[in-house]
């Protein structure tokens, strides 16, 4: 067996008011000393309440462990962009009520925090492929899905679908969406993929192995990794550049929200999807019935909504049947 | 005075939520004023409430043009100022960067359309705006560079400062921004502080806006004396960053004149009291904001400062 080269790295280091350091690190695994050897970067916890990447860095560290021999390159896990959020269970940074992927590509003269994300990105910048897992937040569950922007469909959708994704979910570009890390270095030229799964503040480990799984296979696509990868899940592939695609269930009042399908589901036109009841008055106030034939591919986990909250999302059963042919 | 409840709904344990205007004259939709959009943002709120006592009296002695009506919304989130949060009570997510909403949308994008939906066609729009990190401003007027700026106009309010900013991804979707998108000539007003009442700029504000109404003829109001304005771009704002994280001790103020080399704070070690960094201006200037929490991060901007020259 060979020997595996590991090191636990800062990104950066900076002094806080309290005695106490901030320290962005990153876990680096090198097949050997090689200087020109291709790269992988995992990135996840840029929000804080997104715990469902935690696990993956785990399970990629130990199954690269288990077959040295099989690294080909450099993988780098950089597990906790926003440790600050991380451990207060806050989704943005603390202290800055700052949603830090609202901030890159940052600035290296600007304050703390756009410091930060300019050291990021110059962390990140020329790697062969940059993997940055989101995880819903608290109110939402996801299917297994990477989020592209149209701007880079042609060259992110056909790499996305070697991720064994359930879903790949092409959306319109915009403005607003420009300083996020994944904008940022796909308008650099680092391919960088966006992937959403689970919910916020939970661990879902049959999510994090199918995704584990993905990045081996994207690992071997590139070269980084000559062990076996089991067979790829065929992701539907929605292009909703136009908004299309999906069906979005809001909620039209304020109440509490008991689904009645789980994600995944397919569900008829017209079916119960889940209803909102009020327990002051012991009344349902509003039966949530399906506007389209298509599957669930978000569902609601927090109870408690108010008019607008989202309460679900329905891929239509158009794209589903798209994808077939 | 006519008080409208422009956007509304239900709570389930909360009384309903509600955003009010209140309407001053008949006729074309002149000029709309609106405070806070944030739960912290109680000195917008309170200027308002200056402004509104002010008009109604200004009415009532007939003194609102004819055919002309100013609407002032003090507060588009009392939900989330009455439980102390900045942000939407449940998902902390800011109104201020949900325009021009979406009526179908999630809760903020909903309230954003709703107030939007209300305030978009007045020909003039000005808001008490904040910003993200605690301190003073030297009261000023800002606009967007959308390529829909009126600069030249933005000088009546008699503020000593225009500031006119390249609006960033992220102030897209913000009111001022969209505004000025849907054809309303758009300022923001800084006024000193956010968190806390400090009167004598909540004046200052009010000033300005009775001066700016009077000048563009919504009102018939004597004009008091303002400043000659001074244009400057946001981006040759200079920013004095602490090199050091620890407690700062300012030694100037917002407004205050300084010249190269001047000392203006101290960042000390918590623990020992040590002067670990002496801040000094880096060129002659006036001091347009000044930071002010007792802890300074590595980085802060503790201070920015206009350029004299």
């Amino acid at each position: 067996m060979k020997e595996l080269l590991e090191s636990i790295e800062d990104v950066v280091r900076l002094s806080l008011p309290v005695d106490e350091r901030f320290v962005i690190t990153k876990h680096r695994f090198m097949a050997d000393r090689k200087k020109r050897q291709k790269r992988i970067c995992i990135v996840t916890g840029i929000h804080g309440d997104e715990l469902e990447g935690q696990y993956v860095c785990y399970e990629l560290s130990r199954r690269i462990r288990e077959q040295v021999d099989s690294l080909n390159g450099i993988v780098d896990i950089y597990p906790a962009m926003n440790p600050f959020g991380i451990d207060s269970i806050t989704r943005g940074i603390p202290a800055f009520d700052l949603d830090m992927n609202r901030i890159f590509p940052g600035n290296l003269d600007g304050d703390m925090n756009e410091y930060l994300a300019y050291k990021i990105i110059e962390e990140l910048e020329g790697a062969d492929l940059v993997i940055d897992i989101h995880a819903s937040n608290i109110f939402l569950t996801e299917v297994p899905q990477i989020r592209i922007n149209e701007l880079n469909a042609d060259v992110l959708v056909p790499i996305a679908k070697k991720a064994n994704m359930d879903l790949i979910w092409v959306h319109g570009a915009s403005t607003v969406l420009e300083s996020t890390l994944a904008y940022s270095l796909n308008s650099k030229g680092t391919k960088t993929l966006v992937v959403e799964m689970g919910v916020g503040m939970r661990i879902t480990e049959e999510y994090g192995n199918q995704l584990a799984d993905g990045i081996f296979s994207l690992m071997k696509e590139l070269g980084i990794w000559t062990g076996a990868v089991p067979d790829m899940k065929e992701a539907i592939v929605a292009y909703d550049a136009d908004g299309d695609d999906v069906c979005y269930l809001n909620a039209p009042c304020s109440g509490i929200y008991m689904k009645e399908k789980k994600h995944g589901s397919v569900v008829e036109k017209g079916e119960l999807v889940g209803k909102i009841i009020n327990p002051l008055s012991g009344d349902v106030i509003a039966e949530i019935k399906a506007p389209e034939k298509g599957m669930i591919f978000t569902v609601r986990e927090y109870p408690v909504v108010e008019e607008g909250s989202l309460m679900g999302r329905i891929l239509k059963e158009k794209v589903i049947l798209e994808n077939q042919v | 005075m006519r008080e409208d409840v422009i956007y509304s709904f239900k709570g389930l344990y909360r009384d309903a939520f509600r955003v009010k205007g209140y309407v001053f004259g008949e006729g074309e939709k002149t000029a709309c004023i609106v405070g806070s959009l944030r739960g912290n943002e109680y000195q917008q709120v309170y200027v308002c409430s200056l402004l509104i006592k002010k008009l109604k009296e200004l009415e009532e002695y007939g003194k609102v043009s004819k055919d002309k009506s100013i609407m002032i919304v003090p507060c588009g989130n009392p939900y989330s100022m009455n439980i102390k949060k900045r942000f939407w009570s449940i998902d902390n997510t800011d109104i201020n960067r949900m325009f021009p909403g979406y009526e179908k949308g999630e809760t903020t994008q909903r309230i954003a359309a709703g107030i939007f939906e209300q305030i978009k066609d007045y020909k003039y729009g000005i808001q008490f705006a904040s910003f993200y990190m605690p301190g003073h401003f030297v009261p000023q007027v800002r606009i967007m560079k959308t390529g829909n700026e009126n600069i030249e106009m933005a000088k009546a309010f008699g503020l000593p400062f225009v500031v006119v900013h390249n609006p960033r991804p992220f102030d897209t979707a913000t009111l001022n921004y969209n505004w000025q998108i849907w054809d309303t000539e758009a300022f923001s007003i800084y006024t000193s502080s956010t968190e806390k009442i400090d009167k004598k700029s909540a004046k200052t504000g009010v000033n300005a806006v009775l001066n700016f109404l009077a000048k563009e003829g919504v009102i018939d109001y004597e004009i008091t004396e303002g400043c000659v304005s001074k244009v400057i771009e946001s981006d040759k704002f200079i920013s004095i960053r602490t090199t050091n994280a620890g407690f700062m001790k300012p030694l100037v103020q917002a407004g205050d004149v300084v010249i190269k080399g001047q000392v203006m704070a101290y960042v000390t070690n918590p623990y020992t009291g040590e002067v670990i960094q002496t801040v000094t201006a880096s060129t002659d200037g006036i001091i347009a904001f000044e930071y002010d929490s007792p802890i300074v991060y590595q980085n802060t901007a503790a201070f920015k400062l206009i350029p004299l020259s």
